[in-house]
């Protein structure tokens, strides 16, 4: 409860504006091309968050805006009559600064989905495009590369290593791309400042609430500043008060810049998106955008927005 | 009985399920048990071709030696003397042979074979006749010289006509543990040659004796049999008023002794360290276990289990292991000792059959439950301890035992490479595991570096010695190779378990870490560098061990250490080697797919 009512404060830098009004990816894409240049960015109060835009943005030039492409994409498990096709024929496409929510029942491949897109599994077929890099074409080395630079992963279980404090479980993808002891530090510091947890660095997950943990885990998906963040079920292993803290970092990160693909059950999460996919056997059988993900649509989840619970 | 019955059919559900890993435990269990058991049976294998050749020779119960033969003649009057054989005149003489120098105590014999006491047995050519030598024939094996070679004695040829076996003399290289006579020369002025070495025992005609007698002088030898040989021992303590150097027939049968008894230590020493290997091998392989089964003790506990039942069923696969292990060991140990138990060709006869006694055979099994005991109660303990819903919440163990934490390394690491920065990492979360690869690693280290001062001061010795054979030196080298390369083995079985332990029990941490950018090929590289550091410390403080270790275990007064470089080397050899063989199981843990190990275990 205490957190709850704390953290309006902790997240200053990131809740740079009203959810409710925040544009449509695609006008949002081209706002950002428009400001390309350090003016625009001298405007904003992340510059940082606008660095990773300017990324983004420039990225998505290259490969006609699209920061993450998927093309019949397929993974299979087993063979002969034990055969499993988790990913179907997936195609996907997510735009810089697009929060992607994708939901699904259990076993439907999301998760297996979600771990293609950010080369931890190889797929079966199809061709998949991250950062203009071909990862199904990758070996080991490039996809850890990738790994490293251009993706930050956020998994349902935190994944936090036992022994290392909040600040070290930070700082270690800093320190394995190759940054130096003290910027990885900094960094890491400074991204628990900003996920509201300064004041919690030196504690070791186990002392840690399941909603702190997880905010952990998304300062370290920062780490790198990546293009793309893949959220594995964040908030699966959270009560509701630890979940609304998730949802607000979610939705600041969203309305800072940072590109989002969310795998979730929670329908309050996937009401923070711009686009919703309903996935099934494998294949996505629905799409609705959302705007802004807090204000429904006529879609099938139309009422997330209040779902949410964002406004209270 | 029910639950006997299912403690037994889970355990040998489980043990054949894992045939790998009990094969290893088998084999650390069994190299331990059989080195064991030939160091239990090698005791007094010599007193059977002792006693044999001394019945063929009519071997003497006292020997007498001096350079004046009426006074060593005196020993004849003792009372209790049955027969008796000399005054046989002797000598020193440098020894020349095709290549050596050596050194020899020539005896004059009278042609015929006929003496009393201590006519020495000819296994080869014919007995001494006027230019014809005999050799005793362990020295003429040493020297590579057979039946008709030629040899020089003080400078003059002779032929050798034969190879004999005597009870009188304790066999090369060990005739002056018991009284060799052998002094400078008469005359200092004189060209006398130099008596470098150990000297072994010719025989050789009365004249020719005297022939080359005028560098060194003559002694005089007599051999007497007694009514009651026990007492041999003790006239030959109680003669200091004697006029001549007594030895009994009991110092004679320990000299002989003297070729395995050194081996018998080497073994000894060997079965100490490689019981100590074998106990490290069956602790990782039951941690190991226990973290690979955390799940199953999970279901166990789940299905009704106690907690007894849980201990029970890992010790009893231990147990059971240990066994079959103990019996492989038993057989290997009883079926090689003949091999490392031959008398030697001082000797004649075949030693004891090695005597598998019930307490042999009872120590061995005691040694290795032991072992497997001692190794599995810990991790049974603390499976019987395990929290059922921490075991059933995550299917590795170190979700329920969390790693240690050291602050000072973690923020040492940082400012490594991250092969290191992991590795460093892996270590550290682990101490007692890396205590145990370090204590492995100073072990082997330990024996290697003492077999390298074994050989570079037996190198020395052979120098010594013109490039003369020692067979004592050929024996102990013979038992530290077998004991070697069972530590060896033994080394390479802990280094795989270590490495394969390591490797479950950071799973999941070393998916996160790929997950977060680091590269399969690094993760491997850190397997290697967290195995090399925590063996580092061992291979360090393993030279220093294994050189005071030569020294008790020899009772050298001199040690010629190896070459600092061949220290060096060698020491960096065992830390590649632990660090390559860290690297075999690690891969083989990483072939699943890091989403599938991120899936499957909580943090």
């Amino acid at each position: 409860m205490s957190e709850r009512s704390e953290l309006p404060r902790r997240l200053p830098s990131l809740r740079g504006g009203d959810s409710r009004r925040g544009p449509k990816p695609a006008e949002r894409s081209e706002a950002l091309a428009r400001r390309d240049n350090s003016e625009a960015l001298a405007r904003r109060d992340n510059s940082e968050a606008l660095a990773r835009r300017d990324n983004s943005e420039a990225l998505a030039r290259r490969d006609n805006s699209a920061v993450l492409r998927a093309r019949g994409l397929r993974k299979e498990f087993g063979r002969g009559d034990v055969l499993v096709r988790a990913v179907d024929e997936v195609d996907l496409e997510v735009a810089p600064a697009e929060t992607v929510a994708i939901m699904g029942p259990s076993g439907c491949g999301k998760s297996t989905l979600l771990h293609l897109l950010g080369g931890l599994e190889r797929p079966t077929g199809g061709e998949l495009l991250l950062a203009g890099s071909r990862l199904d074409k990758l070996g080991e080395r490039g996809l850890a590369r990738l790994r490293r630079t251009a993706v930050g992963f956020v998994f349902q279980a935190f994944h936090l290593i036992d022994e290392l404090t909040a600040r070290e479980n930070v700082e270690l993808p800093a320190l394995l791309a190759g940054r130096s002891p003290r910027d990885a530090r900094r960094r890491a510091l400074e991204l628990l400042e900003r996920v509201g947890l300064a004041d919690r660095a030196t504690f070791l997950p186990a002392a840690l609430s399941g909603g702190q943990r997880q905010r952990v885990a998304v300062a370290r998906a920062l780490s790198n500043d990546p293009l793309l963040v893949l959220a594995d079920e964040p908030t699966g292993n959270l009560d509701s008060a630890a979940t609304l803290d998730v949802l607000r970092l979610f939705d600041s990160l969203r309305i800072a810049g940072q590109t989002l693909v969310i795998v979730t059950h929670d329908s309050r999460i996937a009401a923070t998106a711009d686009r919703l996919i309903s996935m099934r056997d494998g294949a996505f059988i629905d799409e609705t955008r959302l705007t802004g993900g807090t204000r429904g649509n006529s879609g099938t989840h139309g009422d997330l927005g209040a779902l949410a619970g964002l406004e209270g | 009985m029910g639950r006997l019955t299912l403690i037994f059919r889970l355990a040998v559900r489980d043990i054949r399920h894992r045939p790998a890993e009990t094969a290893l435990a088998l084999l650390a269990i069994c190299a331990a048990t059989a080195v064991l058991t030939l160091g239990l049976i090698l005791h007094g294998v010599t007193a059977n071709p002792y006693q044999a050749t001394k019945a063929a020779t009519k071997g003497p119960d006292l020997v007498a030696q001096g350079p004046d033969a009426s006074q060593v003649a005196g020993v004849t009057k003792l009372a209790g003397v049955t027969a008796s054989s000399g005054p046989f005149p002797g000598t020193a003489a440098s020894l020349g042979t095709s290549g050596y120098t050596g050194i020899a105590m020539v005896q004059g014999r009278t042609e015929t074979a006929n003496a009393a006491v201590d006519q020495p047995y000819v296994t080869a050519g014919t007995w001494v006749r006027p230019g014809g030598v005999v050799l005793e024939r362990a020295f003429a094996t040493s020297l590579g010289v057979g039946v008709g070679d030629k040899i020089t004695l003080n400078y003059k040829h002779f032929t050798v006509a034969g190879l004999a076996v005597s009870a009188a003399w304790a066999p090369y290289p060990e005739l002056c543990q018991t009284g060799c006579m052998i002094g400078g020369p008469n005359d200092p002025a004189a060209n006398a040659p130099d008596l470098n070495g150990r000297p072994g025992v010719i025989w050789a005609t009365e004249s020719d004796v005297r022939s080359i007698s005028s560098y060194f002088g003559l002694n005089y030898v007599v051999n007497v049999m007694l009514k009651n040989p026990a007492e041999a021992a003790a006239i030959a303590n109680g003669g200091r008023s004697f006029q001549a150097n007594l030895t009994s027939w009991q110092a004679l049968s320990t000299a002989d002794a003297l070729l395995v008894t050194d081996e018998q230590t080497v073994l000894q020493v060997g079965t100490f360290m490689i019981v100590l290997l074998a106990l490290a091998s069956v602790a990782l392989l039951a941690g190991g276990r226990m973290i690979e089964q955390t799940r199953r003790v999970g279901l166990l506990k789940a299905a009704g289990g106690t907690p007894d039942l849980v201990a029970g069923v890992l010790l009893a696969e231990h147990l059971a292991i240990a066994l079959v292990a103990a019996g492989a060991g038993l057989l290997i140990g009883w079926l090689t000792a003949p091999v490392l138990s031959s008398p030697g060709a001082g000797l004649i006869g075949t030693p004891n059959a090695p005597s598998l006694t019930p307490g042999v055979a009872g120590l061995v099994l005691a040694v290795a439950l032991g072992v497997a005991l001692l190794a599995t109660l810990v991790p049974a303990i603390r499976a019987a301890r395990t929290s059922t819903v921490s075991a059933l919440a995550t299917a590795s163990f170190g979700g329920a035992r969390r790693p240690r934490r050291h602050k000072r390394l973690i923020a040492l690491s940082t400012r490594l490479p991250v092969p290191l920065l992991v590795g460093l990492r892996l270590a550290a979360r682990r101490p007692r595991r890396s205590l145990l690869t370090m204590a492995s690693a100073a072990l082997t280290t330990t024996m290697a570096v003492a077999v390298l001062a074994f050989h570079s001061t037996a190198a020395q010795s052979y120098i010594s010695q013109q490039g003369i054979a020692n067979p004592i030196v050929q024996r102990d080298s013979e038992a530290l190779f077998t004991g070697t390369v069972v530590l060896i083995l033994l080394a390479v079985v802990n280094a795989v378990f270590t490495g394969w332990v390591t490797a479950v029990d950071a799973r999941h941490s070393s998916a996160l870490t790929q997950a977060l950018g680091a590269t399969p090929r690094q993760l491997l590289e850190a397997q290697a560098a967290a195995q090399g550091m925590a063996a580092l410390p061992g291979v360090i403080a393993g030279v220093p061990l294994g050189i005071a270790l030569f020294a008790a275990a020899s009772h050298a007064h001199h040690i010629d250490l190896p070459s600092a470089g061949l220290l060096v080397l060698a020491a960096l050899g065992i830390l590649a080697a632990v660090a390559a063989l860290a690297v075999v199981p690690a891969r083989a843990v990483a072939r699943g797919s890091i989403s599938g190990v991120l899936q499957s275990e909580t943090a």
